[in-house]
């Protein structure tokens, strides 16, 4: 048995791994060196697919694919990408494939693609052939969800955070950047806001449907309908058939806030998840609160939260961890893995009580996702 | 007609930096370079048929704007990374 950490960089993808024990590592890489790789997933279905979102400098995005883990790659033949316009009519192109996300555990083959601007894809041949999912893409209404083109976050406005029920292949969840939560519960052919109980401080209307930002968003694996959620306003938790959000965050101590981006679940206990805040005020330094770097970690739903910083810089970390740059294992006890926008890898192997440097000097980590593999 | 490809396409060519494409127009080349390195059209034309930011063509050193562009066969086409940052 072998555990990947796989770590998208803005200049390659690295592969980390290592024994059972999480004792010897090795490393892996660099793939598609100089090339920005956004997300980087192990197909869990079969153990050896491998997607990674690409994008070189000059070039246009693409899906790299490879059914060997990693030792050989091939290009999408069609990668992600928008209907043409009819004539006459400008249409949208697809700047970078942001997320990607195996589809069922049933339905091999299938997997998401999130992309900037915002856009739905799926494809049905494990990513040789992408198609535009036409509900989302082609929906009236897109337009006021996304935003207009160029508002939105610094890197475009952006469809992640696909979330496929793993009790319902029908349904799936997505976050839009800013635009808010969406589901789909007919697989991708309609679609209904999902923002109720989210704050957005910066829109007019504290109610609005839409609009939101959510940062990132989890619905866990194991238990029924459990969904978290790192929004630019704060932490949340959905239990469904419940529409309205609690703001779990709330429970943070105060000087620390509930602002961030990645949220990472215990892969088997739906009450325990982890988040890593960043300053959220002023003029959004998205750093560490006061450079002193930490995840916090809940072990009841949200209703508390712990600091775990062992190990970590007790002063002057001035990084940023991106919404896809930290990721749990399945292992017991849970190991953690962060990215950094200094290009260092972090890890716990006790459940965040203790966290190591695994690697420094690499690009700006982008993303990372785990695996287990045999 | 001669096609010169810049170093970020190189890994469609196996490494071939001049290479030959036939076609009346840049469209049609671009779709004929398409066929024979699969992938490489999309890398610097977009899904709108734009070329994309970072890429410039020239025909016989004057830049193509659009792939409209009438071509010859004795024409030679220039593709070129601009700069792009980072």
């Amino acid at each position: 048995m072998r555990l990947l950490v796989l770590v998208g960089t803005r200049k390659g993808l690295f592969v980390l791994s290592a024994d059972a024990k999480r004792r010897r590592w090795g490393i892996d890489g660099p793939h598609f060196l100089g090339e920005s790789v956004n997300h980087a997933v192990l197909d869990p279905r079969d153990g050896r697919t491998l997607l990674a979102a690409v994008k070189a400098g000059h070039l246009g995005p693409t899906v790299f694919r490879s059914d060997d883990r990693g030792k050989t790659w091939k290009e999408a033949a069609t990668p992600p990408a928008f209907a043409k316009a009819p004539a006459g009519e400008s249409g949208e192109s697809v700047d970078h494939v942001f997320w990607l996300a195996p589809g069922h555990a049933r339905e091999k083959g299938q997997w998401y693609a999130g992309s900037s601007p915002a856009g739905l894809f799926v494809s049905d041949d494990a990513g040789r052939t992408w198609s535009g999912v036409a509900g989302f893409n082609s929906h009236p209404d897109r337009r006021k969800w996304i935003g207009k083109p160029g508002e939105g976050p610094p890197d475009g406005n952006t469809l992640h955070s696909i979330n496929v029920d793993p009790f319902d292949p029908s349904h799936l969840y997505i976050g839009l950047s800013a635009g808010g939560v969406f589901e789909t519960r007919d697989r991708g052919a309609s679609w209904t806001p999902l923002n109720a109980g989210c704050a957005a401080d910066f829109l007019p209307d504290p109610n609005a449907a839409y609009g939101h930002d959510p940062h990132c968003l989890r619905i866990h694996p194991k238990a029924r309908d459990v969904v978290y959620q790192q929004n630019h306003c704060g932490i949340y938790r959905l239990d469904r058939p419940a529409n309205r959000w609690i703001r779990v965050g709330l429970n943070m101590p105060k000087a620390v806030g509930d602002i961030g981006f990645p949220m990472v679940l215990h892969p088997r206990d739906p009450k325990t998840a982890w988040v890593f805040p960043m300053d959220g005020g002023t003029v959004w330094p998205r750093m560490p609160i006061g450079g002193k770097p930490a995840a916090y970690v809940t072990r009841d739903a949200g209703a508390s939260w712990k600091r775990q910083d062992a190990g970590l810089p007790p002063a002057h970390g001035w990084f940023t961890v991106k919404r896809q740059a930290m990721a749990a294992d399945a292992l017991d006890p849970v190991g953690l893995y962060f990215g950094t926008t200094g290009g260092e890898v972090w890890s716990s192997f006790d459940e965040g009580a203790s966290w190591n440097c695994l690697c420094l000097h690499l690009p700006q980590v982008h993303s990372i996702e785990t695996a287990i593999v045999t | 007609m001669k096609v010169l490809l810049p170093s970020p396409l190189a890994s469609y060519t196996a490494n071939r930096r001049e290479v030959e494409a036939e076609g009346a127009t840049l469209a049609e080349l671009l779709a004929d370079l398409d066929r024979r390195y699969p992938g490489i059209r999309f890398r610097v034309i977009d899904e709108q048929d734009a070329i994309r930011p970072h890429i410039k063509i020239f025909v016989n050193r004057e830049q193509a704007p659009t792939l409209a562009a009438a071509l010859r066969p004795a024409d030679e086409v220039l593709v070129v990374a601009a700069l792009s940052g980072g």
